[in-house]
């Protein structure tokens, strides 16, 4: 035990000395919450807006005061005519333009029947989409206020419910996939790199000369990099609760417990790949395309699982990165218990065992 | 000293496939000697010394390191031996103290010990105003004569050096040969790999691998004697020019 204590403190040597790396293994967590929250956002937020308006009469200046006031829609552009319209939008200064036509009023009260048009940037086709149906929500929202009085024969009303995130919030989706992308990079790509540095430098001969069990060596290497991942764990927590306003609507203790697990599976994956090569640049390279990629694009945080072929669908079954997103999605979102997450859990454990028992035998195997 | 002998090796065989990396080797080594290892890249040297390290399972034959049975009882002579590679094994980016202090650690030094033996080191070294410097910052010839205390700061009863002194100049070999002689005065046994020809003659028995096989084992001065050399450069050349076995 007293040996094995001994390399756990040299191993905290190597990553205090190593300022730079330490800082990069603490600091990634907190620049990647900062831009998934506040840059990276697919929301609708004052989007910059110009009207178009030929009508100029009680009804138009009434709908586009109600743009005005709503929070996705900033109208304060006015232009006089079509050909104002394209410019502004090669210059990037407008998302979307609303053309009210002439006699709207009239058209509205009269004729029982009245055009907008919305014109949208369809370079962005996924932010021309949302702001196509926020705005025309705000239209026919405004629609039903003026004929409230009028009693219509049929009418279905659709009333929409967004459960565990009735904003529609995208940090309820990436804080989750932050925390696997973090976990998986801090443990399972500097481990590999801490122990093949050793094979590289010739110092792992010395280590297996000496009465130090494999086992242990192993273990011993993972240790300070568990208690980084856990660390990072906290900063993610925190930032998403009082920086983001995400809740950690079920059990923080289970939670922590669920990040503990996935570290460990991201570990023994390090250990994997320094097992199968010498070099630290191998590692990594190893590490970010083995590891990082499928944690990205698998794990159904950035993309819909459900969307993609039959065979990616089967292969994201294999990247426990899917997994932990569940689990904690599940938990930290829903608020629910353990009771809905054991059959993920029980994957990741078993994932685990047989990684950790490749990589010992195969650490084991390299020495004869 | 010559009664106790603490390597046995007999027809000690390592094959790769089909290929006989160190064929039927036997010697013996006493407590206390300078025990130097010759050959030409490729001969077999280091696959021999790693076998008797434990660092590699020998294919078949039979040996007795330090007093346990090389198959049966690795772990006892883990504890036992010593190692210095030809990669250098300090960690950089510890201090001259942390790295004194690590390796007592693994082999289970107590911490009053530790204490005692990095004083010591420090001041034998003449590295008191150096020991909280990074290793880095240290000249070759100095962290080479570092490394060789630190490989033998838990007293063992073998200590295997490969090639320890490449790359360093013959003042500083000289006196790393000193740190040796220390070494097998107090009864530490220093089996040594090496290309240096002047370092051979430093030893008590030499032994020339040529194509696996050890082809000579002597004195240095019975070796000149039989190969009518005048150096163990020469004898070297002599043996080593009947290699089929190219690098």
């Amino acid at each position: 035990m007293k040996q094995f204590f001994a390399f756990v403190k040299k191993e905290f040597f190597h990553i205090w000395r190593d300022k730079r790396t330490l800082f990069i293994l603490l600091g990634m967590p907190i620049t990647q919450i900062i831009i998934f929250g506040f840059a990276l956002t697919n929301e609708v937020k004052n989007t910059k807006m110009a009207i178009l308006d030929f009508s100029k009469d009680a009804s138009s200046s009434q709908l586009i005061q109600k743009m005005s006031v709503s929070k996705y829609f900033d109208a304060t552009t006015v232009l006089a005519n079509y050909l104002e319209v394209e410019p502004l939008f090669k210059k990037g200064k407008i998302k979307m333009v609303m053309v009210i036509p002439q006699q709207f009023a009239n058209d509205l009260q009269h004729g029982n029947q009245a055009h907008i048009q919305l014109i949208c940037d369809g370079s962005d086709p996924n932010v021309a989409n949302t702001l196509s149906t926020y705005a025309t929500v705000i239209i026919k929202d405004f629609q039903n206020e003026i004929i409230k009085e009028q009693k219509l024969p049929y009418r279905i009303e659709t009333d929409i419910r967004m459960l565990y995130n009735p904003e529609l919030k995208g940090a309820y989706s990436f804080v989750p996939g932050v925390m696997a992308l973090i976990l998986m990079l801090t443990s399972a790509m500097m481990t590999s790199i801490a122990i093949v540095k050793e094979k590289e430098m010739g110092t792992m001969e010395i280590i297996l000369v000496s009465p130090l069990k494999s086992f242990g060596v192993v273990i011993a290497k993972a240790v300070p990099y568990m208690l980084l991942s856990m660390v990072n764990v906290a900063t993610i927590l925190l930032l998403s609760v009082y920086v983001l306003e995400v809740p950690i609507r079920g059990s923080l203790l289970l939670l922590l417990s669920e990040g503990l697990l996935f570290t460990i599976t991201s570990l023994a994956l390090g250990l994997l790949i320094s097992s199968v090569t010498d070099s630290q640049q191998v590692a990594m390279l190893i590490s970010l395309m083995g590891l990082f990629l499928p944690t990205t694009v698998l794990s159904g945080y950035m993309f819909p699982i459900e969307n993609m072929p039959l065979p990616l669908q089967i292969m994201s079954n294999l990247v426990p990165a899917k997994w932990f997103y569940f689990i904690v999605k599940t938990i930290m979102i829903k608020g629910l218990g353990i009771q809905h997450v054991w059959k993920e859990t029980l994957i990741l454990v078993g994932m685990t065992v047989v990684l950790f028992g490749i990589s010992i035998k195969k650490f084991k195997t390299r020495l004869s | 000293m010559i009664n106790e002998k603490v390597i046995i090796a007999e027809s000690l065989t390592k094959n790769f496939g089909d290929f006989v990396a160190v064929d039927q080797i036997s010697f013996e080594v006493a407590k206390g000697e300078i025990f130097g290892f010759l050959g030409a890249n490729g001969a077999g040297k280091t696959t021999a010394m790693r076998m008797l390290c434990g660092l590699s399972t020998p294919s078949s034959g039979k040996a007795n390191v330090a007093g346990f049975d090389l198959f049966k009882e690795t772990e006892k002579i883990k504890k036992s031996i010593g190692y210095m590679s030809q990669k250098f094994s300090l960690y950089e980016d510890l201090t001259i103290r942390e790295n004194i202090q690590f390796y007592g650690g693994i082999y289970g030094l107590s911490k009053k010990n530790i204490q005692e033996k990095s004083a010591y080191l420090v001041e034998h070294l003449h590295l008191q105003n150096y020991q909280n410097n990074l290793v880095k910052s240290l000249p070759l010839g100095w962290k080479q004569k570092l490394a060789f205390s630190v490989a033998i700061v838990h007293d063992p009863a073998i200590v295997f050096l490969d090639e320890p002194t490449g790359g360093v100049d013959p003042v500083t070999r000289r006196e790393f040969w000193e740190l040796i002689y220390d070494a097998s005065a107090r009864g530490i046994t220093v089996f040594v790999t090496t290309h240096y020809m002047d370092e051979a003659e430093y030893c008590n028995r030499v032994s020339i691998m040529v194509d696996g096989r050890i082809e000579a084992l002597d004195t240095p001065k019975e070796l000149k004697k039989i190969y009518e050399s005048v150096s163990m450069g020469e004898v070297f050349l002599k043996l080593a020019r009947k290699a089929v076995r190219g690098e």
